[in-house]
C-alpha cells in the first residue's frame, strides 16, 4: 500500500460550550484511490469526524494529515485554503447556495482554491462534463440550484466535489434524503467517477446495506471513543 | 461572481431586503430634502431684498428690523419722523432712499405705503425688479398695487375698489376712502407678494379723520377736501437706501446709527439675515437632528433584517466554509451585501427627493413662496449618500461578526 491519503493519528475532540461530547480516536488511515464507508448510529459523532478531517474544527490533539500536509500544524486561514485545494465535501443535504445557478454551485469551490482553479482548464467546460457525465440535463447549467430536486441537487453537489479532482471526497450522508432507486444510481456516478480519477472516498452512513460497494467498511465504535457528559 | 452571488441571494430574499431599501431610501429623502428645503429657504430668504445696502429705523434689534421691514412678520415698535428722514436722504452718500410706512391692513394683507421710487430700486433675486402683470404702478393718491397673491387670494383685478383697514386685523376700516386696484405685480416669491402698495401720501390721507388710533367721531372728511389737503407724511416706519459708494456704506451706518435727534438703526440686510440664521439655527439643526435619526433607525432596521436572516443562512455560511471559505470571507459577504443594500436605499432616496421636488416644486412656491431648484446632486449630498453606504457597513459589522463567530463554531457541519 503507497501512502495513506488521509491519515489520522492519536485525535482527541471535544465540542467547546456545553455539548459535552468528546471522541478519541488512536488510528484512521485511508489509500489513495480507496473508498471507506464509515458506519455509525446517529449521534456517534461521524460529522464530528468529517469535520476534523476536513479541518473546519481542530482536534484538542492529534495529527490530522491529507495528501503528506499536516493540517493541524495549519494557521486556520492555511486550513482552509488547504480544504479547498484538496477536499471535496458532500453534505446529506441542502448541499447548494439555494440562490446560485447550478453552474455558480460547481465552480464555487474553485473560487478559493486557485491551484485548482489552474488544473481545470476551463471551469465552465468542465462543470458541463461533469453534469453530463452525472446524468443532468444540459438545461440545467443555468436553472436555480433550488428549483432541482433532492436527488438533482446531490448530483450537482457530486460534480463540484469532483470538480478539479482533489485527492480526497468527503461525503456525509449523501445518500439518506434519496429513495431506494435514487441511492443506487447515485452511488454508480460517484463511484465511477472517484474510480476514473483514483479519488479516496470517505463516506459516512448509518445503513449498513451499502457496504458491499466499498472497499472497506468500518465501525465507528471500533476506531472511535465517544465520551458524553450529561450537560 | 461574488457580486453576482451577492446580489442573487439578496434578490432570494427580495421582499425583506426591498423593505429595508424602502426604509433607507424614505429616510435618505427625507433627510435630504430637509436639507434641500433648508438652502432653499435660506436662498430665499437671501434673495427677499437685493440691491439695498442699508435699511434704517427706529432702533431696535437688528432682526426685528429686518422682520419688519422686508418681510412684513411683526411691527415696529416706533418710527421715524419725517424730519430725520428728510436729513438722511439729503446726505451726499445717500444714492436713493425709499420710505416705507406699515401699520395698515386690507384683509389679511399688509398695507406699505411708499413712493413710486420703490419699484425702481427695490430688487429681488439677484438684482431683478418688480413687474406689473396687469395695470401701471399708483399714479393717483388712492391707488393701490398689489401683489401677486392678494390678487389671487382677493380675485382683484385691475379697477377693483378696495378699502383700507387701520391697524393689523382691525374691523375698523377706513370706509371712507375707497381705493382703486391700479396695478397687479407679477409673483416674486417675496413678501411683495403679499402686500398692497400705496403711496406715502395715502397712508397719511386714511388717517385725515383718526386720532391715536380712534376715529374721531362724527368728523368724515370728503375726499374732495382730503385731495386738497397737504399730505407730507409725519414719520416713516423705516427706509431703503442705497449708497452712492459701496465704502461709504459703514461710515453711513455709523452715522445714522449715532444720530443725535432720535435714537435710529441702520442695519446691512446681509448682516442681518446672518443675525437670523443663527437664530432659526437652533431650530434648523434640530430639524436635520431628527431627519437624521430617522437615517440612524432604517440603518437599524438594516442591522435587524441582517440579525434574522443569519439563522437561515446558516447552511449557507456552512457550505462556504466547506468550500474552504475563510470565516473572514463570510463576514465580508455580508457587509457587501449590507453595503449593497444602503447603497441601493440610497440611490432610491435621491430618486424619490427628484421626484418629490419635481412634483412639490410649484406647490411650495405657490404656497410658501419657496422655490427649490431642481439641479444635479451637490457634493454634500454625494457625501450623504457615501456616509449612508459607509454606516451600512458599520451596523452590518455586528451581525456579521456574529456570523464569523457562528461559522467558526459550527464548522461545516450545521447542527440541527
Ligand atoms: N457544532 C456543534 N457544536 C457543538 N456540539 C456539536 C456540534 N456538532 C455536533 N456536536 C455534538 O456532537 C455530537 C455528535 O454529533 P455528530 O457528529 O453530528 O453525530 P452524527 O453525525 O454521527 O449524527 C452531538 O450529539 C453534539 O452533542
Ligand atoms: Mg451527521
Amino acid at each position: 500500500m503507497t501512502d495513506p491519503v488521509l491519515h489520522l493519528s492519536d485525535i482527541a475532540y471535544r465540542w467547546p460550550g456545553r455539548a459535552g461530547f468528546a471522541l478519541s480516536l488512536p488510528e484512521l488511515s485511508v489509500a489513495k484511490g480507496e473508498t471507506v464507508l464509515l458506519l455509525g448510529e446517529s449521534g456517534s459523532g461521524k460529522s464530528t469526524l468529517l469535520s476534523l478531517i476536513c479541518g473546519t474544527v481542530t482536534p484538542d490533539s492529534g495529527a490530522v494529515t491529507v495528501a503528506g500536509t499536516q493540517m493541524t500544524a495549519l494557521s486556520a486561514s492555511k486550513r482552509d485554503r488547504f480544504r479547498a485545494e484538496h477536499i471535496g465535501v458532500i453534505f446529506q443535504q441542502f448541499n447548494l447556495l439555494p440562490f446560485g445557478t447550478v453552474t455558480d454551485n460547481i465552480v464555487l469551490p474553485l473560487k478559493f482554491a486557485p491551484k485548482r482553479r489552474k488544473r481545470v482548464q476551463s471551469p465552465l467546460r468542465e462543470a458541463a462534463q461533469l453534469c453530463a457525465a452525472l446524468g443532468l440535463p444540459d438545461s440545467i447549467h443555468t436553472a436555480k440550484a433550488n428549483t432541482l430536486s433532492v436527488g438533482q441537487q446531490q448530483r450537482v453537489a457530486v460534480a463540484r466535489a469532483l470538480i478539479g479532482h482533489p485527492p480526497v471526497i468527503i461525503a456525509d450522508e449523501p445518500t439518506s434524503a434519496l429513495d431506494a432507486g435514487a441511492q443506487t444510481s447515485f452511488l454508480d456516478l460517484l463511484f465511477a467517477q472517484t474510480a476514473a480519477h483514483d479519488t479516496s472516498l470517505v463516506m459516512v452512513s448509518h445503513d449498513p446495506r451499502l457496504g458491499a460497494r466499498f472497499d472497506r467498511v468500518i465501525e465507528m465504535q471500533d476506531i472511535v471513543n465517544v465520551n458524553r457528559t450529561a450537560p | 461572481m461574488i457580486l453576482r452571488l451577492a446580489f442573487a441571494s439578496l434578490w432570494a430574499r427580495v421582499l425583506t431586503v426591498g423593505m429595508t431599501i424602502l426604509a433607507i431610501a424614505l429616510s435618505v429623502a427625507l433627510f435630504l430634502g430637509v436639507e434641500k428645503v433648508r438652502t432653499g429657504a435660506k436662498a430665499s430668504f437671501a434673495d427677499t431684498i437685493s440691491g439695498t445696502d442699508l435699511i434704517v429705523g427706529a432702533r431696535s434689534g437688528s432682526v426685528q428690523l429686518l422682520l419688519y421691514s422686508v418681510f412684513r412678520i411683526g411691527n415696529a415698535t416706533n418710527n421715524v419722523s419725517w424730519e430725520s428722514y428728510q436729513e438722511i436722504a439729503a446726505r451726499p452718500d445717500v444714492d436713493w432712499i425709499v420710505p416705507i410706512s406699515l401699520g395698515d391692513s386690507h384683509r389679511q394683507f399688509r398695507v406699505m405705503g411708499t413712493t413710486t421710487a420703490f419699484f425702481e430700486h427695490y430688487k429681488y433675486r439677484q438684482g431683478r425688479a418688480l413687474q406689473t402683470a396687469q395695470g401701471t404702478i399708483m399714479d393717483d393718491l388712492f391707488d393701490a398695487v398689489i401683489g401677486a397673491d392678494v390678487a389671487a387670494t382677493l380675485g382683484y383685478s385691475v379697477d377693483d375698489p378696495i378699502v383700507v383697514a387701520h391697524g393689523l386685523a382691525s374691523f375698523a376700516e377706513h370706509k371712507d376712502q375707497p381705493f382703486r386696484v391700479a396695478g397687479v405685480l407679477e409673483k416674486t416669491g417675496t413678501p411683495v407678494d403679499r402686500t398692497v402698495i400705496v403711496s406715502m401720501e395715502a397712508i397719511e390721507a386714511i388717517h385725515v379723520d383718526w386720532r391715536g388710533g380712534a376715529q374721531v367721531p362724527g368728523q368724515s372728511t370728503p375726499i374732495e377736501e382730503i385731495r386738497q389737503m397737504d399730505l407730507t407724511p409725519k414719520a416713516v416706519t423705516a427706509a431703503l437706501i442705497g449708497v452712492e459708494s459701496p465704502l461709504q456704506t459703514f461710515s453711513l451706518q455709523r452715522a445714522i446709527n449715532e444720530y443725535r435727534a432720535e435714537p435710529l438703526l441702520a442695519v446691512l440686510p446681509g448682516v442681518a439675515l446672518q443675525e437670523l440664521w443663527a437664530i432659526v439655527g437652533i431650530a434648523e439643526t434640530a430639524l436635520l437632528a431628527v431627519s437624521g435619526m430617522v437615517v440612524v433607525t432604517a440603518l437599524i432596521g438594516l442591522m435587524a433584517t441582517i440579525f434574522s436572516s443569519l439563522n437561515e443562512r446558516r447552511r449557507e455560511m456552512a457550505i462556504f466554509r466547506a468550500m474552504g471559505a475563510r470565516p473572514g470571507f463570510i463576514l465580508s459577504m455580508l457587509v457587501l451585501e449590507a453595503m449593497i443594500t444602503a447603497a441601493l436605499g440610497a440611490i432610491l432616496g435621491l430618486a424619490i427627493l427628484y421626484v418629490g421636488l419635481v412634483v412639490l416644486q410649484p406647490l411650495l412656491d405657490s404656497a410658501f413662496g419657496l422655490w427649490l431648484p431642481i439641479d444635479a446632486p451637490t457634493l454634500r449630498e454625494l457625501w450623504v449618500i457615501l456616509s449612508v453606504i459607509a454606516a451600512g457597513a458599520i451596523v452590518s459589522l455586528i451581525p456579521a461578526l456574529r456570523a464569523y463567530r457562528m461559522s467558526v463554531a459550527d464548522g461545516m457541519m450545521v447542527r440541527t
